[in-house]
C-alpha cells in the first residue's frame, strides 16, 4: 500500500526581480509521479536546486501543488481540513538543527508536536522517555540543546518527529552540516527505525554514500525524476549520473574504472567488500 | 557580550528548581519592589541574609550570577557617580566645581546596592527556572488579559522563542565579529559615530541570519503541527503542591517585613 503518492505533481514559484515588478514564473518540480510503499526506505539524490527540497515540503504539506495532486496516506495534501493530520503522519527533519529545535530544554522539545495536537498530559510524558529511548538520547533529556553536537541535536529533532507517532518520516538533508561522526549516528537511528518499527524513511541528501542501504533511489534533475531504481541500477549508470552532476561512491567509481578498461567485474558494485569479492 | 546570563538556565536539583515557576515569577517581583522601599541599615541586612539565603538554597554557583553583573557594570558606575555627585546636601569634600556629598555618598551606595541585588535576584529565577517554564507562568499569570482580546500565549510563544535564540545569535555574533575582523573591519576604534557606522558588516549580516532562521523555524513549528495556542495540551501544567504554598507564606511575610522597614527604617542609610 502507498503511504506516498503523487500524481503529475507540479509547482511553479514566483521570482521577483530587484525593483519588485519583474516576476517570473519557476517551475520547480515538473511533472513528478511516484509511488511510495508504506516501511520502504528511500532515497531522493539530486544536487542543489533539482527541486528535491520542495518535492520533501510537499510530502508534508509545507507545500501544496500547482498542478497534480498529492495524497499522503490516502489524504489529498490540498484539502486544508485535513493539514494537521497529514502534518502527524508525515513528520519533516529539516538540515539545520538548529533552526527545529523549540524547546530550551530537549525534553521539552520532544514534547512540543504532542502538544500541539492535543496529547494528554500523561501520555506526551510516556510518548517523550519512549522517542528519547529510540533515538539514545534518554541520558541528555535535561539538557540545552545548545549543549548537543550536531548530531545529536539532529536525534532530538528525529525524537520530536516520532513522539507524534508518525507513519513516515521525510527527511531534509538531514546530515548535510554534521560531521562523520555525527552522520553516522543519525543514518544509524533511521535505519533503526525502519527496521524495528517499519516507519517509511525519506531520505533527501546528496550524500551518496547514505543512499546504498535505501531500498529504492529516485534520482532528480530541474524538476524531474530522472532516474529511479535500486541502489545497484542507479549506481551502475555512472556516465548518466555524473551528467547530473551527482558523485558516485569512491568505490562505484573505481570498479566502473576498471569495467570500462576491460576488467570483468559486475556493474553496480557498492561496497569496498564486494569489489574484492569481484576481483579475488 | 555572551555572558549575560538572562535567559540561561543552569540546570541542578534544588528546591528553588522545583517550585512552581509562577512562584518565582512573583517571588522575583515582590523582592524587586521590596528593594526599594527598604529603608535602614537594619533592613540592608535583612535583604542581604534573604539573598544570600536564595543564592544558596538554587544550588548555582554564585560565579554565574555575577557574570550577569558584568553587563550592567557601566550602568552601575555611572548611577553611583552621578549620584554622588549630583545629591545636593552636605559636601564631604570638593574637587573644582563638583563636590560630593554625604546624602550623595548615601544614595549611591544605596542604588549600587538596590541594582546588584536587582540583578543578582532576577538570576536566580532566570538560572533556575526554564525560559519555557517562565513563559509558561506569564502566560497563566496573564491569562485574564484574554478577555480583553491580547494574544497572551502568541506573546508567550514569542517571547520564548527570543529566549531560546539568545545564545544562538550571541554565537553567531561572535563569529560574524571574527570572520570580519579577519577580513580587515575594524571593531574598537575610531570615534563613536565612526564605530556605529563600523558595525553595519556586523549587523547586515546578523539581520540576513536571523530571519533566515526565523523563516527556518516557522516552517518546522509548522511542520509539527503548530497552529497556536487552541486544542494545544500541556507536556508541564502547573500545579501548585504543598511546597509553593509555603513558599507564597514565606513571600507574604517577606513582603511584610520590607513594609515595616519602610516604614520604621531610617537612621544614616
Amino acid at each position: 500500500m502507498e503511504i506516498i503518492k503523487a500524481v503529475k505533481l507540479c509547482f511553479d514559484y514566483m521570482k521577483y526581480g530587484e525593483d519588485d515588478s519583474k516576476v517570473e514564473r519557476v517551475r520547480a518540480i515538473d511533472d513528478v509521479t511516484l509511488d511510495i510503499k508504506k516501511g520502504d526506505f528511500i532515497a531522493i539524490l539530486g544536487h542543489n536546486g533539482s527541486g528535491k527540497s520542495t518535492l520533501a515540503k510537499h510530502m508534508n504539506a509545507l507545500l501544496v501543488p500547482t498542478e497534480g495532486t498529492m495524497w499522503v496516506d490516502e489524504i489529498d495534501t490540498a484539502g486544508e481540513e485535513e493539514i494537521w493530520k497529514i502534518r502527524q503522519k508525515a513528520g519533516m527533519v529539516f538540515q539545520n538543527p538548529d533552526n527545529q529545535i523549540i524547546g530550551t530544554v530537549v525534553e521539552e522539545d520532544v514534547g512540543f508536536g504532542p502538544e500541539n495536537i492535543g496529547v494528554p498530559t500523561d501520555e506526551i510524558w510516556a510518548r517523550v522517555d519512549d522517542s528519547l529511548t529510540k533515538v539514545g538520547m534518554l541520558k541528555h533529556r535535561k539538557k540545552s540543546p545548545n549543549r548537543l553536537s550536531g548530531g545529536q541535536k539532529q536525534r532530538v529533532a528525529i525524537a520530536g518527529v516520532i513522539a507524534m507517532r508518525p507513519e513516515c518520516i521525510v527527511m531534509d538533508e538531514p546530515t548535510a552540516m554534521l560531521d562523520p561522526t555525527g552522520r553516522r549516528d543519525v543514518l544509524r537511528t533511521v535505519h533503526e527505525l525502519n527496521d524495528k518499527l517499519g516507519i517509511t524513511v525519506i531520505l533527501i541528501t546528496h550524500y551518496m554514500e547514505e543512499v546504498i542501504d535505501a531500498d529504492h533511489v529516485f534520482v532528480m534533475d530541474s524538476g524531474h525524476v530522472v532516474m529511479q531504481g535500486t541502489p545497484r541500477e542507479i549506481f551502475s549508470e555512472v556516465d548518466k549520473l555524473k551528467k547530473y552532476r551527482l558523485d558516485v561512491p569512491q568505490v562505484t567509481e573505481l570498479a566502473y574504472e576498471l569495467k570500462k578498461s576491460g576488467v570483468d567485474i559486475p556493474a553496480g558494485i557498492l561496497t569496498r567488500e564486494e569489489l574484492v569479492e569481484a576481483l579475488v | 557580550m555572551r555572558n549575560i546570563t538572562i535567559g540561561q538556565y543552569y540546570p541542578a536539583d534544588s528546591i528553588l528548581h522545583k517550585l512552581d515557576p509562577r512562584v518565582k515569577f512573583l517571588g522575583t517581583l515582590v523582592f524587586i519592589v521590596s528593594l526599594f522601599l527598604i529603608k535602614g541599615l537594619a533592613g540592608y541586612v535583612f535583604v542581604t541574609v534573604v539573598l544570600a539565603t536564595l543564592v544558596k538554597l538554587s544550588k548555582v554557583p554564585f560565579g554565574m550570577m555575577l557574570k550577569g553583573m558584568k553587563a550592567i557594570i557601566f550602568i552601575l558606575i555611572i548611577t553611583v557617580i552621578f549620584n554622588m555627585l549630583f545629591t545636593p546636601g552636605e559636601a564631604i569634600f570638593t574637587i573644582w566645581r563638583l563636590s560630593v556629598t554625604k546624602e550623595g555618598a548615601v544614595q549611591a551606595f544605596r542604588m549600587a546596592i538596590r541594582l546588584s541585588y536587582l540583578i543578582i535576584g532576577s538570576s536566580i529565577m532566570t538560572l533556575t527556572t526554564t525560559p519555557n517554564q517562565l513563559t509558561d507562568a506569564m502566560e497563566n499569570l496573564f491569562s485574564p488579559l484574554k478577555v480583553i482580546k491580547v494574544p497572551v500565549h502568541e506573546i508567550s510563544m514569542m517571547m520564548s522563542i527570543a529566549l531560546r535564540f539568545i545564545p544562538i545569535l550571541m554565537e553567531e555574533t561572535d563569529k560574524i565579529m571574527k570572520a570580519q575582523i579577519a577580513r580587515g573591519a575594524d571593531f574598537e576604534s575610531g570615534n563613536l559615530i565612526k564605530r556605529v557606522t563600523n558595525m553595519i558588516p556586523l549587523l547586515v549580516p546578523l539581520f540576513v541570519s536571523a530571519f533566515q532562521r526565523a523563516n527556518d523555524l516557522a516552517m518546522a513549528m509548522e511542520a509539527r503541527c503548530y497552529h497556536g495556542g487552541e486544542g494545544r495540551t500541556q507536556m508541564k501544567p502547573l500545579r501548585y503542591e504543598k511546597r509553593d504554598y509555603i513558599a507564597y507564606i514565606l513571600m507574604l511575610a517577606f513582603a511584610a517585613a520590607a513594609v515595616c522597614f519602610c516604614i520604621f527604617g531610617g537612621g544614616w542609610i
